[in-house]
């Protein structure tokens, strides 16, 4: 027993924490990756979260398409459509200051979320999961459902991988060069434009990731990604705005502190996130992986 | 980003009496409710429908005048809700205002329409204190309350052996409110309450909050939430392997339309109270599939609850010969409540429309033989069994 909760309750509990956590990670992740080298604070993501969950709900409805292959096609699209709104409108943008960027994705998520309500209902539409992972497993402290599990397998390996290509790859380092200066790295013959539509619609395509791993855990709806996004944005700035790996630590963390609370004071378990924000943001203003700290 | 749908009804023709007197030559109605947030499903645009389906049913013109329904979101605020009822009254003659869902904008307008004397008919909101405590002589309550569903589904479950009982509540006067009326008529029919988890509005994930309700032993987990919450929480369950442990959920507030989104599949078994079904009878089969032709939804009991409300209140303005409050709302007190909705319908001195209510199971996926084909009724429950007895609810009203 600790403070009067059984163990075996709390292993539970830590084990839901770092499901949890691998949907902020992963979220969090998108949105450093935009941050860091866009400078754009993306308020599109959620709604780009509930895209890739409709998408593949529509896939498995209207064409067929099972969840698998929903994985890989869902965020492509989201990405494609993510690279044309960056080509056509927030590449604009880019000269002026970054609340024009947070107000233009502020407004797309909203024409996105109204549409999706306008057409589907705000009570959205369930998405069964593959059959190759349902069922659960009795771990003797708790019975994990089996996609539970995938879900944090799957979130670890594309972190890592989003972390590893931008940190130690060729691709990568234009990309964090060209966040730097700009005008250098296209003097070198580097497209930097090009490099950061790529960008933008790789933190899409992350959401979008995101959003069809969530589609069997959760109601596919069009505000499930509002419900979400400001806890996102309060994991990247405890992590550090742009901190790629800040992120992905601080998502799981805080997926695990919030499990936790859910124990203990659950009426809290909504604004804890934002309380450890105010007092990382008191003591460490640039967040617990930022560069200027 | 409030926006108006203005909506003139249909023409009729009635012959009526010339010395009938209708302020401003039209009587309009105003349907307030969430059309954007999670309880737009609930009651939203389709209430709308309702409303102006009633209107058409009765012939677009009462008392000579034609009658008029208009509508907003209120997004449930109570703020912004008081705002656009101030001003339908101050500036836009509206009448009266109907379906008010979510019991804190429901309440706020209640108490602005006393103080304007207006007349509000809730039907979507579920707080007994709108005939409660805080009940006014010119605000009624249709459909449902957090009573009549604590006795359906609390009473049913009880009776099937489930005596103990653990609560997943929403964080907020609803969630109370309702926990608080399940707890006290299981603890009356002999059960027990073993412990509750208070959960924030609009929570994603609840597998933290049904561990705990898991690990307590009760056999009936109580979710005293509404809307997207339910469903998650009734996804997940499923998930967890809570149902298949043998604990039964009881979903205290659950509509046709949320039933809809979850899907047969993971609904199937559950227990829960409406005062409406669509495929009950031929008669509420037929306003069924006429409401389904405009609105692409089939009715839930706030639906069909605000077709009631409009027609009733049209009545009353009829036999009044007015549409004065006080006259207009004597009427509504004193009428039976006869319509597709309610059979047996009467007005209580609290504002509280007694009919009955229904308690209904979702059928298995294999057992469903057309689209909304979601319910067996499992048992009427008579309409005085149901709500508060008047003289017991604490409405200072009730002599």
């Amino acid at each position: 027993m600790i403070f009067g909760v059984p163990l075996q309750a709390l292993m539970g509990q830590l084990l839901v924490g770092l499901i949890n956590g691998s949907f902020y990670a992963l979220l969090s992740l998108g949105l450093a990756v935009i941050f860091g080298l866009l400078r754009v604070i993306n308020f599109a993501h959620g709604a780009q979260y509930m895209l890739g969950a409709f998408i593949a709900l529509l896939l498995l409805t209207v064409g067929g398409i099972n969840y698998w292959f929903a994985l890989i096609l869902s965020p492509l699209i989201v990405g494609l459509l993510a690279a044309v709104v960056e080509r056509t409108m927030l590449s604009r943008l880019y000269k002026l200051d970054h609340l024009y960027g947070l107000l233009f994705t502020f407004g797309l998520a909203l024409a996105i979320e109204g549409t999706f309500r306008y057409f589907f209902g705000a009570s959205g539409k369930p998405y069964a999961p593959p059959a190759q992972l349902t069922g659960a497993v009795n771990l003797g402290f708790m019975f994990l459902p089996i996609y539970r599990g995938w879900v944090v397998i799957a979130s670890l390996i594309v972190c890592i991988g989003t972390w590893l290509m931008i940190e130690k790859t060729k691709l990568g380092a234009y990309l964090r060069a060209a966040t730097e200066n700009p005008t250098l790295v296209q003097s070198f013959g580097v497209n930097v434009p090009l490099l950061l539509t790529l960008t933008y619609a790789l933190g899409a395509a992350l959401a979008a990731f995101a959003g069809v791993l969530a589609a069997p855990v959760y109601q596919v709806s069009p505000l499930m990604g509002s419900n979400l996004i400001i806890v996102v944005f309060a994991v990247v700035v405890v992590g550090g705005m742009g901190s790629i790996l800040g992120a992905i630590v601080t998502g799981y963390m805080l997926g695990v502190v919030e499990g936790l609370t859910k124990v203990f004071y659950p009426e809290a378990s909504n604004i804890v996130i934002f309380v450890i924000m105010a007092i990382v943001l008191v003591l460490r203003p640039a967040g617990l992986f930022g560069k200027d700290a | 980003m409030r926006k108006f749908l203005m909506s003139t009804a249909a023409v009729g023709l009635t012959a009526m009496p010339a010395l009938a007197e209708v302020s401003d030559n039209v009587v309009k109605i105003g349907i307030l409710n969430d059309q954007s947030g999670v309880y737009a499903d609930f009651g939203g645009k389709s209430s709308f429908e309702a409303a102006k389906m009633a209107v058409e049913d009765f012939g677009g013109k009462v008392l000579d005048a034609p009658i008029e329904v208009i509508t907003a979101d209120h997004q449930n605020k109570p703020d912004i809700a008081s705002n656009i009822a101030r001003q339908w009254y101050d500036t836009e003659q509206v009448d009266s205002i109907m379906e008010l869902t979510s019991s804190s904008v429901g309440l706020a307008v209640q108490a602005l329409s006393l103080e304007e004397k207006k007349i509000t008919v809730n039907t979507g909101a579920a707080t007994t204190e709108l005939t409660g405590a805080q009940c006014s002589p010119y605000g009624f309550h249709w459909a449902y309350d957090t009573h009549a569903l604590a006795v359906g589904t609390g009473g049913a479950l009880v009776k099937e052996g489930g005596d103990s009982w653990y609560f997943l509540t929403a964080d907020y006067a609803f969630g109370y409110s309702l926990e608080e009326n399940t707890s006290n008529f299981v603890k009356s029919q002999g059960g027990t309450v073993v412990g509750s988890v208070r959960h924030p509005l609009a929570t994603t994930d609840f597998s933290s909050f049904l561990l705990q309700a898991q690990a307590s032993g009760a056999k009936v987990i109580g979710l005293a939430n509404a809307g997207l919450d339910t469903q998650n929480a009734i996804k997940q369950a499923s998930e967890f392997g809570i149902t298949q442990g043998g604990q039964k959920l009881a979903a205290l507030l659950f509509t046709i339309s949320e039933v809809n989104g979850l899907g047969a599949e993971a609904a199937q078994g559950l227990n829960l109270t409406e005062s409406f079904y669509w495929n009950r009878t031929p008669e509420t089969a037929e306003f069924g599939k006429r409401f389904f032709e405009r609105t692409g939804v089939m009715p839930n009991m706030v639906h069909a609850g605000t077709y009631s409300a409009v027609t009733a209140y049209l009545k009353a303005i009829e036999a009044a010969g007015t549409d004065e409050t006080e006259a207009v709302a004597a009427k509504m007190h004193e009428l039976p409540v006869q319509d597709v909705f309610a059979e047996n319908g009467k007005v209580a001195a609290n504002g509280r429309m007694i009919s009955d209510v229904y308690l209904m199971e979702v059928k298995a996926p294999d057992q469903i033989t057309e689209d909304w084909d979601y319910y067996n009724v499992l048992a009427t429950i008579p309409g005085d069994e149901a709500y508060i007895n008047p003289a017991e609810s604490g409405c200072p009203l009730v002599k």
